[in-house]
């Protein structure tokens, strides 16, 4: 997960969309989602999002290398609840603290379809989302004061060189006889001091672009914007998407019986 | 001139008994400074280090200060005369590291920066980043290009586009060029030339290598330290009469003064055929690590392919070539630093002692009594916080004692600083320390990246001799640099990487 | 610019530029650094998980040390929010397992770190400061985890519940608290703080 999941060159539909709009239909499906733990109405959502994926630009391919840490946190989120909740139905297995039950057993796989359902939308979002029109979005949409958003864009724009100089000060310190080998403690030390020098090279570098910043005229109170953030007819059918997806959710859910509100659901 | 088209209207400058302490410190930075420099003029600031030039070209940006901070100013200085603070936009700043000369991810964006912080309409920003950035050169790149695809010399020209984008009548350039190969450096020099001629604005220049900008600038001046008790300025003229009076001072500083190479120790004697310690076979570079796709490892792009080389004890080897080569990834790869993508780094036994030929898998410790490598920012390096401890490092993960260390010490100049953080020592003393705690584990290769880079003219001559000295007691040297005096100093033999280019690279080498 | 009158040493509420692009970037590279380091603690969460999950909230507080570390540089109002939310965005673009909802569980844990340092006026920085914003980062990150609707442990029973939240706030005081205490004070070493207020954090008394 080096690299970020957002595509340089992509031009599918969806990157033409505002990236508010994009993110108030991925916002509204995570909560709906939120609402309830049963899989009936996690797979919907999770097909129409899979269904959704090409106009992202995205491919399943493209899906499985970039996200499948994702997809292995979510089959470790449906372990624990499977092994943790309160068992109901059959007995299906039991070793000492581990105990899954039929009932249980449901809850785990709802809760592991759920979870999916709320990652992958997000990566939809990133990668037909590019991060600078996100801020021009937030700052000239949503309002947001632009001195605290631009000055996190030019951060995250770091993003890929303190990764790099992450690897090379490991590099750096192994030359100096600090190893990445030995025994936990060893390890915790070395990463601790390796994290360290990053920190220090991160503010160094932070204090530069501050300046860059401000001697091209940055930290005023008004400013003009040469690129416009705007919606279009687009957006209208982005959010109504993302109501369509919510609403069908929910309703399948309820008409097959296993809709189960999240603060009710102790069986 | 032709500045009447351009709608730059030159700035003056004028300091009266201006001063600076920063704060935290207790000597300021910059003290009683008297200067009057005329619209349209080019000045090179030069100084010891220590002599406020980054503060001043700061504090003339306007980016000096605030409203809490406990700093002292005195005197006054102005910019057209008014405080630099309220007069955003009349002067643009360039600093050394290009990583944080850019400040978005696109081309025209980065461009449209400054514009748009003076609150400039929307069609005559556009009209002005077109206009810049035909002007530094990148006219041909599209307006999304991400920056982060740049090399080095093109982020600094970029970073002009932005500054001129702001159309300042003050252009601050802050050692512009000493994070660069030789091309990048005069790509931007060139830039920076064409720009004034242009517009016509005032330029004031910090740089210790005299000979980029001597032939651009029409004055020089010469400050002195603030905590010297004396006033700023020591000499102040046109560049060939201050570059002669000023020359022993400048020397003595470690500018580079133009037609002056320090004197270096020379090498006693070159053998040509003493024992080889570490070669590398048909070997292919890169710097990632293998990534993982799925349930699937792909081994890395690599950057080098087919290099070979040998080392030898008592011998340099000078790694030389094109800015993305690959240089230092192969540096890495040699010192056992980078695991190969393909082929084979082998150490003879008179280097492995035992432990076996593939320096990638040895232990850290096993891994620095027997090849040093020492990295371009010294500051990558440091595991302590006091000098001392620094040094001891490596004796002491060997259970080894400190007379290597003491020797040391006295020999790279180090021993009033025992008690510092090595993070607070200055550039030309952070490099000495870098290499002298490689040193105390007394490797037999030493593997230096861009040992030379941005370093004054006293560190360079130090170091040059310091090496050829190791050089003659049997060390081997790799050495990845463009600095061609410095090779000099070293001899050897060139390994010369062409450009990358991954399926088809070549490799000559040839005599230094 | 004549007029600084440095003599009431009180400090200013207002964010400079330094102050937004130093806490942003210091969120970032404590990403980078997490995100380094779960890939080797990997190990050692994967079999906690197996046996007995409530154990991961003892890792939480890798998370939450941009809230603590960005406030004791800053000492600003809402450093530690901002840092946190920052870091949640930053978790985002590269891809979060919780989807859209890491925003959320961002403000809160910054939150909970915040009003810590809010109940002190925003004059104290010391370690126990910094223990107690550490905790109540983790307890209100545990909270989230566990009764929000997106909290990944919502169907716990209750006793697994308390003893995760319990776990996160510890975990948050030793790894958020403690670790960005020591940080600050080796980074004020380095001079690196100059432009801050946290330049004096190496003479600072720990406690008091």
């Amino acid at each position: 997960m080096r690299q970020e999941l957002t595509l340089h060159g992509n031009t599918a539909l969806l990157t033409r969309a505002n990236p508010l709009a994009k993110f108030v239909a991925v916002f509204l499906i995570s909560m709906v989602l939120a609402l309830s733990i049963d899989w009936v109405s996690a797979s919907v959502a999770l097909l129409a999002e899979l269904a959704l994926f090409p106009l992202a630009g995205l491919t399943l391919r493209l899906v499985w290398q970039r996200g499948w840490p994702l997809i292995l946190a979510a089959a470790l989120g449906g372990w624990s609840t499977a092994i943790l909740s309160a068992d109901s139905g059959s007995v299906l297995l039991d070793v000492g603290v581990w105990s899954i039950s039929e009932g249980s057993l449901t809850l785990g796989l709802g809760f592991m379809l759920r979870g999916l359902a709320i990652a992958m939308p997000a990566v939809l979002l990133m990668s037909c989302t590019d991060p600078t029109d996100l801020a021009d979005a937030l700052a000239q949409k949503a309002r947001l004061p632009h001195r605290f958003v631009l000055g996190t864009l030019a951060a995250l724009r770091l993003v890929g060189l303190m990764a790099e100089e992450w690897q090379t000060i490991g590099m750096a310190r192994r030359a100096r006889g600090v190893g990445s080998h030995g025994n936990p403690m060893q390890r915790l030390r070395a990463t601790l001091g390796q994290s360290f020098g990053l920190l220090v090279q991160a503010i160094r570098r932070a204090s530069r672009l501050a300046v860059t910043m401000e001697a091209r005229g940055f930290g005023g109170n008004t400013r003009t914007w040469a690129r416009e953030s705007t919606y279009s007819v687009l957006d209208i059918w982005v959010v109504l998407g993302g109501v369509l997806i919510a609403a069908s959710a929910v309703l399948s859910a309820v008409s097959a019986g296993t809709w189960s509100f999240v603060w009710l659901s102790r069986n | 001139m032709g500045a009447a088209d351009t709608g730059v209207r030159p700035a003056a400058v004028t300091a009266q008994g201006w001063g600076w302490r920063h704060a935290g410190r207790t000597q300021p930075a910059v003290r009683g400074l008297d200067l009057d420099i005329r619209p349209g003029e080019r000045v090179l600031l030069l100084g010891p280090s220590g002599s406020g030039k980054s503060t001043l070209l700061h504090a003339l940006a306007g980016v000096l200060g605030g409203e809490e901070d406990d700093a002292d100013e005195t005197g006054s200085l102005l910019v057209d005369g008014a405080a630099p603070r309220s007069r955003r936009g009349r002067a643009g700043l360039m600093q050394q590291d290009p990583e944080t000369q850019v400040v978005l991810s696109r081309l025209g964006d980065d461009v449209a920066f400054g514009a748009e912080n003076l609150a400039v309409p929307r069609d005559e920003i556009w009209t002005r980043v077109h206009e810049a950035l035909e002007d530094v050169g990148l006219g041909h790149l599209p307006l999304n290009h991400p920056t982060s695809a740049l090399s080095g010399g093109q982020k600094q020209r970029l970073a002009l586009a932005g500054i001129l984008a702001m159309r300042p009548g003050l252009i601050l350039l802050d050692e512009p060029t000493a994070n660069l190969d030789p091309a990048g450096v005069l790509e931007v020099r060139d830039a920076v030339g064409r720009c004034l001629d242009k517009t016509g604005a005032t330029l004031i220049v910090v740089e210790h290598r005299v000979a980029v900008w001597k032939n651009m600038v029409d004055r020089i001046v010469v400050l002195q330290p603030g905590s010297s008790g004396q006033d700023a300025v020591f000499l102040d003229g046109p560049p060939d009469r201050v570059l002669e009076q000023a020359r022993k001072m400048l020397i003595a500083a470690g500018v580079w003064v133009p037609g002056y190479v320090p004197p270096t120790r020379s090498r006693l004697d070159e053998q040509n055929s003493s024992r080889l310690l570490l070669s590398a076979q048909d070997l292919a570079v890169s710097r990632e690590t293998p990534r993982r796709r799925g349930f699937r490892t792909i081994a890395p792009e690599p950057v080098q392919v087919g290099i070979e080389a040998e080392v030898r004890a008592g011998q340099a080897l000078t790694v030389t070539g094109p800015n993305g080569a690959g240089k230092s990834t192969f540096a890495l790869t040699l010192a056992g630093l980078l695991k190969p993508v393909d082929g084979t780094v082998t150490a003879s036994n008179d280097l492995s002692d035992g432990g076996g030929p593939d320096p990638y898998s040895w232990k850290a410790d096993r891994l620095i009594s027997r090849i040093g490598t020492v990295f371009q920012e010294p500051e990558h390096q440091f595991v302590t916080a006091k000098v001392l401890d620094e040094l001891m490092f490596g004796p002491r993960h060997l259970g080894r004692g400190s007379e290597r260390v003491d020797e040391l010490l006295e020999r790279l100049r180090l021993g009033k600083l025992v008690d510092a953080n090595p993070y607070t020592l200055s550039g030309g003393e952070k490099r000495r320390l870098s290499v002298a705690t490689v040193l105390a584990a007394h490797p037999k290769v030493l593997v230096l990246d861009e040992p030379t880079f941005g370093q004054d003219a006293a560190t360079w001559a130090e170091l040059a001799s310091f090496l050829s000295e190791l050089l003659d007691e049997g060390t081997a040297v790799v050495s990845v640099t463009h600095d061609q005096e410095f090779s000099a100093v070293l001899g050897g033999t060139e390994l010369r990487l062409g450009p990358s280019e991954p399926a088809t690279a070549r490799t000559e080498a040839g005599a230094a | 610019m004549t007029d600084i009158s440095a003599s009431t040493a009180r400090p200013s509420y207002n964010w400079r530029v330094v102050d937004i692009v130093v806490a942003a970037l210091i969120a970032v590279a404590g990403g980078v650094i997490f995100w380094a380091w779960s890939q080797g603690a990997n190990l050692i969460s994967a079999p906690a998980n197996a046996v007995y999950p409530p154990l991961t909230g003892l890792y939480i507080g890798g998370w939450l040390i941009p809230a603590v570390l960005g406030m004791l540089i800053i000492r600003k109002p809402g450093a530690a929010l901002f840092c946190e939310t920052v870091a949640a965005t930053g978790e985002l673009i590269m891809g979060s397992q919780y989807g859209t909802t890491v925003l959320i569980s961002g403000v809160l844990q910054g939150l909970g770190a915040e009003l810590v340092f809010a109940a002190f006026l925003y004059k104290r920085f010391n370690l126990t400061t910094a223990l107690l914003a550490g905790a109540g980062a983790g307890l209100f990150g545990g909270l989230n985890d566990c009764f929000s609707p997106w909290g990944w442990n919502i169907a716990y029973p209750a006793t697994d519940k308390l003893v995760y939240i319990i776990f996160c706030a510890i975990s948050g005081a030793i790894i958020a608290g403690a670790l960005s205490w020591i940080a600050t004070r080796g980074l004020a070493k380095t001079g690196v703080l100059s432009s801050f207020a946290s330049r004096k954090a190496a003479t600072e008394p720990a406690f008091s």
